[in-house]
């Protein structure tokens, strides 16, 4: 679910007119192009970085062996499933993406849980689709559908990483660059403004501190959602004005279940907004889903 | 091919549904009546019957806490066992938290009943106003005298009492050295030195600084809920041997500042020298490897302060029968919000006591899941011969209709300037947190597998358990559990265990070793296997064992015991007799 599918394809996105019609060499061009949207490996290397990061630092994952066996997962499900769909080899950048999300995201003393939400998660993204593309981001939807129904063998992180700044700083500078390169600061921007001013609604209401409510966010397990995870562009609406929209919906949505007392709020929340938003922007544009599908199976 | 998708799809999401079937189906049922003849014991809640009408208060902290009060004020139930008296038969220490309320001293009648001599004796009044709140007690034999003292550690002043022939007690804090204030909820009595002369470990929760009940600031809370480091020092006080105490924790390496609910000294690596082992709230454990005096932190490099839990308790046992020891540190676990699952840390193969690596077993082997964990302590339940495990847990029981977790979380992952300030903690409001929860006694099936029976064999109470002691109360060469709940009664087991299993038990008394024999080691070979057990001054939560060894053994008789006393000196039983206890002291 942390940016599970890096970005489109170099061709969707030369299609979409992002791409560059010619290219320049040396160490700075190299550097732009490692940088940039068309780079579907930067996500991934970046998640990595932070996993180890994280890992090295505080010991965040309940095991590199229960990481591993839900990366390991993923990948044999995307796999079998492209071949056995599309019959070809797919870039697993995705799927090593939706593996290290549930690796870092699920917490279980089990190992199974990791198996298995990894496979419910790619096996969504071939099953649940909709004019040739798939409308749940698939680790989300994995991760709250092990919530929903083995609440007795996981949750999903909810600490805090650390005290000291610098891993946060990493991560926040980090998740800033990488929104920013890929153009989607605008959807953390927008998700961060108003969670803050929800959380002043929400103090109104329950009458507990200001701090209490904003607390959530303060936390670097909040920052990988909102830096990787609502900004996910094969589960994000097209247009920008949507993108920002739909960000603020899942804030809404958030605070709806955070007043319900739901401890994992953020994630039914983009579980709940994202799909229906998605089929209404595929609805809406029938046109861009076809060249979507005919991008992805190219 | 969709349908083909849709199905698979669906069957995975059913899984979880297909495991949990499965696990209910397996799940042993029987009735109470029917645990004697299935596992071999049962347990009889007789507190009432056996004298015993202890009900724990809560102490009422400074106002500033009050919107939280009964997270904050949710510790201090603990029990131990002595017997201080000397006259064979196990007495009940028992602390309360409530400011005035009386700590009880439940002195073993011999008939099956206890009294209350606390105040007799002089160890009630200790919750005076001003001077904190009890959190446990140890027992150890300081000064070598044959009478075991007890020190009392609370939040506030913790005290040290001399035992006067075990007829009074008289408070020595002031000339043992003992700081004048620490909110800690360990200690143990242990002789790292080798010396002959028992020391002391207490481990601060709260910094020192802060007295709870006149707060400077509401910003005592950790900084973190699994990476805090601003809690209470840890002391080390060695015995002189003249009633004096120094205190070198920063000179021998000991220079934590987590925050420690438990702390259990054994020999884990057989190297002579007990070993410290610390369970941290907010945090990692920690492992402090004796080097002869010296202290070594070694948490990371052994494998055990990796990944940050929430410990709770800390206590040793030979789960394997194969002569070392496992350490069981419980956290907190609640369905679908923090799974942390207890850790049953075991030496991996290759292990050496120059460089020892442990593995989380918890999960294999069943005893992983155990709610707000709390105490927790190992004994041979059945006597068939290996160690089972009895859990005690449950956090705050009020509404049970309304749960504090959704606000508890909302901070516990926030940032430090946030979740350290007391005052940004939303109001608990008369919710429960991990409130009622069912206790676990693990049976220990002896091929590395333990089984979940406390239902089915008589454990059913569901107060918020603290602090838990196994002790052969009645001499019977059974274990009975006694179980200390915050804000409830204090609960007697009684154990009745098949009478086709036998049992041997040790009482040891040291010479050129501590009296209290704490650190001894006995090692009892039957059945092809050995278990191995050793004299400790403190383990679980805010609790002691009896000093007294006992096994199980089965069908099967003893071929040898090997006794290896604190000071080095070693000892061969060969076939002792069985279904008896055996007292020994130290040549």
């Amino acid at each position: 679910m942390i940016r599970e599918a890096a970005h489109d394809s170099p061709r969707a996105a030369a299609a979409n007119g992002s791409g560059q019609s010619k290219r320049a060499y040396g160490p700075v061009a190299a550097a732009g192009r490692f940088f940039s949207i068309e780079n579907r490996y930067l996500p991934p290397i970046f998640i990595t970085l932070i996993l180890l990061v994280g890992q090295v630092s505080f010991g965040v994952l309940e095991s590199f062996s229960r990481t591993l066996l839900a990366i390991g997962t993923a990948v044999v499900f995307e796999l079998v499933l492209t071949r056995l769909v599309y019959r070809k080899w797919p870039v697993l950048a995705s799927a090593y993406i939706t593996g290290i999300s549930v690796g870092i995201l699920l917490r279980s003393p089990e190992y199974w849980p990791y198996a298995l939400t990894s496979a419910i998660a790619i096996t969504s993204k071939f099953a649940i689709r909709w004019r040739g593309r798939h409308i749940w981001n698939p680790s989300n939807f994995a991760i709250a559908a092990m919530l929903l129904l083995a609440p007795e063998y996981v949750a999903t992180l909810s600490i805090q990483w650390g005290n000291t700044l610098w891993p946060m700083l990493v991560v926040w500078v980090l998740g800033l660059f990488i929104t920013w390169r890929v153009k989607r600061f605008h959807i953390t921007a927008t998700y961060v403004v108003s969670f803050v001013a929800l959380a002043g609604v929400r103090t109104l209401i329950t009458g507990h501190p200001f701090l209490a409510e904003v607390a959530p966010i303060t936390g670097p397990m909040y920052q990988l959602y909102i830096f990787f995870m609502i900004t996910d562009p094969k589960t994000t609406v097209k247009s920008k004005q949507g993108q920002i929209l739909v960000a603020f919906l899942v804030a809404v949505a958030e605070m709806g279940f955070r007043l319900a007392q739901n401890v994992d709020a953020p994630y039914f929340a983009l579980t709940v907004v994202g799909p229906i938003a998605m089929a209404i922007d595929i609805w809406r544009s029938p046109r861009t889903a076809e060249k979507a599908k005919v991008a992805e199976h190219a | 091919m969709r349908i083909a998708l849709t199905v698979l799809l669906i069957g995975l999401l059913a899984t979880p549904l297909v495991i949990k079937r499965i696990a209910a189906h397996n799940k042993p049922s029987v009735t109470p009546a029917g645990a004697l003849s299935r596992y071999g014991f049962r347990f009889q809640e007789v507190s009432k019957a056996a004298g015993i009408d202890f009900h724990h208060t809560s102490p009422h902290l400074d106002g500033k806490l009050q919107h939280i009060m009964p997270q904050v004020a949710s510790m201090g139930a603990a029990v131990s066992i002595v017997d201080f008296d000397r006259d064979g038969w196990l007495d009940i220490y028992v602390t309360n938290g409530g400011e005035g309320s009386r700590n009880a001293l439940y002195r073993n009648q011999h008939d099956g009943t206890f009294r209350d001599v606390a105040g007799e004796v002089g160890l009630a009044d200790v919750n005076e106003p001003g001077t904190g709140a009890s959190m446990g007690a140890v027992w150890g034999d300081y000064d070598n005298d044959g009478y075991e003292d007890v020190l009392l550690y609370k939040w506030g002043r913790p005290e040290l009492f001399h035992n006067d022939g075990g007829k009074h007690f008289t408070r020595v804090t002031e000339q043992a050295g003992l700081p004048a204030w620490v909110n800690a909820n360990s200690a143990v009595w242990f002789d790292y030195d080798g010396d002959g002369k028992l020391d002391l470990f207490i481990g601060g929760y709260y910094p020192e600084d802060v007295d709870l009940w006149h707060l400077k600031s509401t910003k005592i809370m950790p900084e973190s809920f699994e990476y805090a480091q601003n809690g209470g020092r840890k002391y080390l006080f060695h015995n002189l041997g003249d009633g004096h105490f120094e205190e070198v924790s920063e000179k021998l390496g000991i220079r934590s500042r987590r925050w420690t609910l438990a702390a259990v000294a054994a020999d884990l690596r057989g190297t002579g020298h007990p070993d410290l082992f610390v369970a941290n709230d907010y945090g990692v454990s920690e492992l402090y490897l004796n080097e002869g005096g010296h202290f070594r932190e070694a948490g990371r490099e052994t494998g055990i302060g990796y990944a940050p839990k929430s410990g709770m308790s800390a206590s040793v046992g030979d789960v394997f029968n194969d002569g070392r020891f496992g350490v069981y540190v419980s956290n907190i676990s609640e369905e679908g919000i923090l799974v942390q699952g207890n850790n049953l840390w075991m030496p991996k193969s290759g292990s050496t006591a120059a460089n020892p690596h442990y593995e989380n077993l918890a999960t294999s082997m069943g005893v992983e899941l155990g709610g707000w964990s709390f105490g927790a302590q190992f004994g041979d339940l059945n006597n068939d011969g290996f160690e089972d495990l009895y859990l005690t847990n449950g956090n705050v029981s009020l509404d049970r209709n309304h749960n504090y977790w959704y606000d508890y979380s909302k901070v516990a992952g926030g940032n430090k300037a946030i979740i350290s300030d007391a005052a940004n903690w939303p109001p608990l409001e008369g919710r429960s947190l991990a409130g009622y929860q069912q206790k676990k006694v693990f049976l220990n099936d002896g091929s590395g597998q333990f089984k979940e029976v406390a239902q089915l064999v008589g454990v059913t109470d569901v107060y918020d358990g603290r602090s838990v002691v196994l002790a052969d109360l009645w001499n019977r060469g059974v274990l009975d559990a006694v179980v200390a709940n915050q804000n409830g009664p204090l609960l007697v087991y009684r154990n009745t265990v098949s009478p086709d299993n036998h049992w041997i038990e040790f009482a040891l008394e040291g010479s050129a070793s501590n009296r209290s024999a704490i650190g001894a080691q006995v090692r009892v070979f039957f059945n092809g296997q050995q278990q191995l057990q050793e004299v400790s001054g403190g383990s679980g939560f805010c609790a002691q064992n009896d000093r007294t060894l006992h096994f199980g053994l089965g069908k099967a008789a003893v071929d040898r015991v090997e006794v290896r006393w604190p000071s080095g000196k070693t000892q061969t039983l060969t076939a002792p007799a069985i279904d008896e206890r055996h007292k020994m002291v130290e040549p």
